[in-house]
């Protein structure tokens, strides 16, 4: 290991208008290592790293790559500069083949065949040393969302970088997805290949990094040795105040049968049937947490219980039958019952980022008598039951005359909690409470849905975090392939179990878990192929 | 993002777009040979100057008002609906049929019958496509611009076949009778005068009026209206809410159609007297522009609907007088819709960047928007 960093960055300013997004950031990544980039939403890691890879340009600052003053104008310079990157949302051609789409914009000379030839003996070569196995003539669209992300890193690896960026990289992932990709991450890593890993979960900066940069509101407020940190020292670096890191709740008291589902299937417009014959009871008084890879029938299951699909089966709430399909399937009828729902998109489902706050406090309840009778809407009402509602979340600005838009994640998601909280519902579907929320939002978030827990609500929770649902619910259910796998108490499982039953292995077999997992997911691919033909 | 503050959005862009497609125009009317500032001084002129012109701009202003209003109302459901003309026509046949066929004692109750009988002739051919849309998904776009050409061949058939009087040489039916004459501005304000003769606007204009306030309250006032844009932000979010894509999309065109339906009023029965072929002489494609001017606000629709009332008023008076033709005015109307339409964000761009820079240097904004991480 040289003196000379790998990446250096000194100075770097980038504003957006009026918003400086990246504050004289500097920082030093040394060769073969591991760094961490971490920091709430909004805090600039994204615009630092896309300033690295050539989409934006800082307004101040220098680059030094492996020492050397660098322009990086566009993403070809940066992949000159040796420099890859792994997207949250990948960028591959669908119905390309892994082959096509790794040779796709390196192809040398205008015949295909020897890229692909040369391209095939590379590719054999690095899943050889780094685990990076994935069929070369397999079609994207039949591979599993943790291969996918193998194929763009081997992109990277192909056009030769030494340094390799990862954007949220777990976010789509099961924990044995997660944890092989940290195997081929280590591998790169002892192979003297640079990592950078940007990422809000604390879990994975502990596990993988060896050094890691904290961010906050454009600045860049600490760079240390992971290993002489722990996690709520980095928290508290974050948000710039003390957090809890952990749920405080009491234990669940459950009472009666609330809402009890039994064989429910739904199948989608374009014929693949997302549950098979789920049953599941949530009591009063108890959160119900669904785990599962997301694509897995967490999301329809809540749209059928929320009115916005129809399906087969039947949901008895407070022993009352509800109606699955026809005219009466729709949330208007579902809220009127006493179903709140809290939908996992909050931009495109649960708000409309056009209408002012004020607007949006009274969506999917703009029928009730409070908001004004008759056709008339009293506009007055609604400003003040915003301005009400606003103040108690918490919501920043309090201002019900802003968009929903102008609000950051956090406090969009809290006016969604806000209006389904406060009508009291018999049941409350939660989807992914947290999602794009700052830590210290999600700390509210949570203490909100424990409070209407303890007031003897039933509450289905479903989320993609399993910190968050190990943490929240007090049953677990684990999905796969629209079917529930299995239930266990938070007290008597660990990541390991919900893990395994996430990728649809009921009973661990003898050996390691992770070969497993890995034939297992081999199957639902041959499954979803299968589904395609 | 940079944003501007609402004034200059609703003023600025427009009267940017307007001072452009005016250059333009010039430059255009330089190079046939013609003096510019002769030509706009005429259409003033023409247009504004006098009260016959008036009477004419406002005429037909109360046409792009009614159009302007149908198109903007489906535009908040996110729905394009570009079949006015069509809606507009068969909204002119039910005028008609009301005030031949029933003998009225009066105008106002001869209005009120024709207003209820264009409204729900409008809204009946909007019904069609609507219905298609929302059950079958056939794109309103395809289907509301063909049945304008059902409309025409519908009217065609009815005029030349059916409604045509004995003996008369023309597609038209046979003139009111003079119960049902609405007041003309000349009958209202001319007081024996002058004022407004021979000028083609009446009573139906304060009807138009009426209809923005109308609409205005539809939109921003009612449950209804309040799950019409919440419908044409996001669907998905409308489905989340429960509101039905069917009822809002029927219900959205029903009264897009009913608007545009209403403008059969002022040219069949306020006007001509009698239902013509082509009455409508593509105004409900000229509500389009509008609406699209009027950033689909009852009020911008208002003035976008005088704005192209003088258009065509100072345009018809620049063919009558000068040796610029009759195309060229076409010319000049086009581009006014080609810069506040289509080219609305070539002047919006470069504006929001200013307000931005302008802001920067008044030093940081209060609360901070997070950028995308």
């Amino acid at each position: 290991m040289t003196d000379t960093p790998a990446i250096e960055l000194k100075g770097i300013s980038k504003a957006f208008g009026p918003v400086q997004a990246n504050k004289d950031i500097s920082i030093r990544v040394m060769p073969g290592t591991i760094h961490g980039i971490i920091g709430e939403n909004g805090a600039g890691k994204s615009t630092l790293m896309s300033i690295l890879y050539g989409f934006y340009k800082a307004d101040a600052g220098e680059i030094f790559i492996g020492g050397r003053k660098t322009e990086i104008p566009d993403s070809q310079a940066a992949i000159r500069a040796g420099i890859g990157m792994v997207f949250q949302h990948f960028k591959l051609v669908q119905n390309f083949t892994v082959l096509e789409n790794v040779i796709l914009g390196a192809e040398e000379g205008g015949l295909l065949r020897p890229s692909l030839s040369k391209a095939r003996g590379v590719l054999k070569k690095l899943a050889d040393d780094y685990e990076l196995r994935v069929d070369p003539n397999a079609l994207i669209e039949d591979l599993s969302v943790g291969h996918q992300q193998r194929v763009e890193i081997l992109k990277a690896l192909y056009r030769e970088a030494d340094i390799l960026i990862l954007d949220e990289p777990t976010g789509v992932l099961t924990p044995a997805e997660a944890d092989h990709l940290f195997r081929i991450l280590r591998g790169l890593r002892d192979e003297g290949k640079t990592i950078v890993l940007i990422t809000h979960k604390l879990r994975e900066i502990m596990e993988i990094t060896d050094t890691v940069s904290v961010m906050r509101r454009g600045e860049m407020v600490a760079t240390v040795e992971t290993a002489r940190s722990n996690p709520s020292e980095l928290a508290e670096l974050m948000v710039g105040r003390k957090v809890l890191l952990r749920v405080d709740k009491a234990p669940a008291q459950p009472g009666r049968p609330i809402l009890e589902i039994e064989n429910l299937s739904h199948t989608d417009a374009s014929g693949v049937q997302r549950l098979r014959d789920v049953s599941l009871t949530v009591r009063a008084g108890e959160i119900v947490g669904i785990a599962g890879v997301s694509g897995n029938g967490q999301s329809e299951l809540l749209e059928v219980l929320g009115g916005m699909a129809t399906a087969t089966g039947s949901v008895r709430l407070n022993g009352h039958e509800i109606p699955l399909t026809g005219r009466k399937a729709d949330g208007k009828t579902r809220r009127a019952q006493g179903i709140a729902h809290v939908p996992e998109d909050r931009q495109h489902e649960g708000l409309i980022m056009r209408f002012h706050a004020w607007e949006n406090i009274a969506f999917g309840y703009h029928h009730d008598d409070r908001y004004g009778r008759g056709t008339l809407m009293d506009n007055v009402a609604l400003r003040r039951d915003a301005e009400d509602k606003m103040k108690r979340y918490d919501v920043r600005p309090p201002d019900p005359w802003l968009e929903a838009r102008n609000f950051s994640g956090g406090n969009q998601q809290k006016i969604v909690l806000a209006r389904e909280i406060e009508r009291d519902p018999e049941v409350l579907l939660v989807g992914q409470p947290t999602r794009g929320v700052d830590i210290g939002a999600i700390e509210f978030i949570h203490q909100e849905i424990v409070r209407l827990r303890d007031k003897g609500k039933a509450i289905l929770l479903v989320s993609v975090e399993l910190d968050e649902i190990l943490g929240l619910a007090d049953r677990i259910a684990v999905m796969f392939d629209g079917r529930i796998m299995g239930e266990r108490l938070p007290s008597e499982t660990d990541q390991r179990e919900l893990g395994l039953l996430m990728a649809g292995v009921t009973e661990a077999p003898a050996g390691s878990g992770l070969d497993a997992v890995e034939e297992s997911l081999r199957d639902k691919e041959r499954r979803e192929a299968a589904r395609h033909d | 993002m940079n944003r501007m503050p609402a004034w200059a959005d609703a003023v600025l862009v427009p009267l940017i777009s307007i001072l452009l497609a005016a250059i333009l125009s010039a430059l255009v009317i330089l190079a046939i040979g013609e003096n510019p500032v002769a030509a706009f001084s005429l259409m003033v002129e023409g247009a504004l100057m006098r009260s016959t012109g008036w009477g004419y701009t406002l005429y037909y202003a109360t046409n792009f008002t009614f159009t302007g209003l149908a198109v903007a109302v489906a535009f908040h459901a996110r729905m394009f609906n570009i079949g006015g003309e069509g809606q507009a026509m068969i909204g002119g046949l039910g005028v008609a049929l009301v005030a031949l066929y029933i003998p009225w004692p009066h105008w106002t109750l001869a209005l009120a019958g024709a207003t209820l009988a264009g409204g729900l002739f409008g809204a009946a051919w909007a019904f069609i496509p609507a219905w298609l849309q929302a059950t079958r998904g056939s794109h309103i776009v395809i289907t509301t611009i063909m049945f304008n050409f059902i409309a025409a061949a519908l009217l065609n058939y009815v005029l030349v076949n059916l409604m045509r009087p004995v003996g008369a040489m023309e597609p038209a039916s046979a003139t009111f009778p003079p119960a049902t004459h609405l007041p003309t501005f000349q009958d209202m304000f001319a007081f024996g005068g002058t004022l407004f003769r021979g000028s083609p606007a009446n009573v139906t204009f304060f009807l138009a009026v009426l209809a923005c306030i109308a609409v205005w309250l539809l939109i921003w006032r009612t449950r209804l209206g309040y799950e019409i844009r919440a419908f044409g932000h996001s669907d998905t979010a409308a489905r989340y809410a429960g509101i039905s894509t069917v009822r809002i999309t029927v219900l959205a065109m029903l009264i897009s159609g009913a608007l545009a339906g209403l403008m059969g009023l002022n040219t069949t029965m306020g006007e001509a007297e009698r239902l013509v072929l082509n009455a409508t002489e593509g105004a409900g494609f000229i509500g389009i522009a509008v609406a699209l001017m009027g950033r689909s606000h009852p009020v911008g629709v208002f003035l976008a609907a005088l704005l192209f009332g003088f258009l065509y008023q100072g345009g018809a008076e620049l063919a009558l007088w000068t040796d610029i033709p009759r195309e060229l005015i076409t010319v000049i109307q086009a581009l006014v819709i080609l810069f506040t339409g289509a080219l609305d964000n070539m002047v919006r761009m470069p504006l929001e960047a200013m307000f931005g820079a302008l802001r920067a240097r008044r030093g940081p904004k209060p609360k901070p928007t997070s950028p995308r991480d």
